[in-house]
């Protein structure tokens, strides 16, 4: 199945709830209004053609500094940064990001029956972070999203027992959130460092 | 003629026998190290690199790692210590019993190394005292085996002179 023919699939079944698909250097991906996820995810798992069994991954992105502020090259401190320079031309550029909210759940599909790949895209408003959860039809969502909700603060409806799952209790903020003070640090003991 | 010599004043005045005694108690300790393993990390696989044939730490006395904190003599911290983890290794540390000594294995147990985010310790002598540090990333055998050297001169030098020498200064380049 060629990267294309998944993204058909969903378009076809749910032309209301794709808002955008592209399927750039191979990477099948739909852009989703959240109030569809669960019926299409249902719908990629169970669909005999399609059979998504296994979510390979989820997790979400914080787009609020996107393009406002310039990243560092990741050998910034050789000098040399890592960016490519706007005279190089780029035939197939990055469709940037899937919409104008905050935040985006990005779901990895794959099947192993047919060994085809779909990764779904939520984006997500700041003022109603949340979306439903899919520990109900995929169990290993349910560390996923715990993760999510750990690091972004995306809170996921109907999942079985939303608890942070890398940090302590007691850690306040969701530390992957842009807003999150690089220097802030909450030790359990010994100084602030 | 001085007859009431109390035990203060003969601790005070070691005789020669004492003195000799605590070396000899010194000697024996350094080469019977009982380690506590606390490996957390990469670093793990340069300890085992040290602990197993090649290299051979029980060349050094200290070939025999227990998993117990009540049977340790000394906590090898080995590898990245994150927030979360930190009171359980001051908890570890607490179960120790005394005479108990602290490597900081690995240059994230030292200063955090190349760490500096909302979930490392920057350094472990931010909760509790460390007697020798080794660094690197992780650290050679070679460099390992050093450090294990200078912590058996610490525990003689400990034995002989009764004081127990002042923990390492962290490197003055890492301060500020």
């Amino acid at each position: 199945m060629s990267p294309s023919e998944p993204i058909e699939a969903v378009q076809g079944q749910f032309a209301d709830a794709v808002r955008s698909s592209h399927a750039w250097r191979g990477d099948a991906t739909v852009v989703l209004h959240k109030e569809s996820l669960v019926e299409v995810a249902r719908y990629l798992k169970e669909d005999p053609a399609l059979r998504m069994n296994f979510l390979m991954d989820l997790t979400a992105v914080d787009y609020s500094t996107y393009g406002k502020k310039p990243a560092l090259g990741f050998f910034s401190s050789s000098g040399v940064g890592v960016r490519s320079p706007a005279q190089i031309p780029d035939p197939d550029p990055w469709p940037g990001p899937p919409g104008p909210e905050r935040f985006a759940v990005v779901y990895h599909f794959y099947s192993t029956a047919h060994k085809h790949r779909l990764r779904l895209v939520v984006p997500v408003e700041e003022s109603d972070a949340s979306v439903d959860s899919l520990a109900g039809l995929w169990p290993g969502a349910n560390w996923l999203e715990r993760e999510a909700w750990d690091m972004f603060g995306i809170e996921f409806r109907g999942h079985p027992d939303l608890e942070r799952i890398l940090m302590y209790e007691g850690f306040e903020g969701h530390p992957l959130r842009k807003d999150y003070p690089v220097n802030k640090r909450q030790p359990l003991i010994g100084p602030v460092n | 003629m001085e007859v009431n010599v109390g035990a203060s004043d003969m601790q005070r005045q070691p005789s020669f026998l004492t003195s000799r005694l605590n070396e000899a108690i010194g000697w024996a300790r350094k080469f019977s190290i009982f380690q506590y393993p606390f490996v957390t990390a990469c670093c793990g696989m340069e300890y085992m690199a040290t602990a197993c044939s090649h290299y051979d730490v029980d060349r050094f006395g200290a070939g025999f790692p227990r998993f117990s904190p009540r049977q340790a003599d000394v906590l090898f911290v080995v590898g990245t210590i994150s927030h979360k983890m930190a009171p359980v290794l001051k908890r570890i540390h607490d179960q120790m019993a005394e005479p108990k000594w602290v490597v900081a294995f690995g240059v994230c147990t030292c200063t955090g190394g190349f760490y500096d985010n909302y979930a490392t310790v920057m350094g472990i002598d931010t909760i509790m005292p460390v007697d020798v540090y080794i660094p690197g990333c992780p650290p050679r055998p070679e460099m390992v085996l050093d450090g294990l050297i200078k912590l058996q001169q610490k525990i003689q030098d400990q034995h002989a002179s009764g004081v127990r020498p002042a923990p390492e200064a962290r490197p003055a380049i890492l301060e500020g």
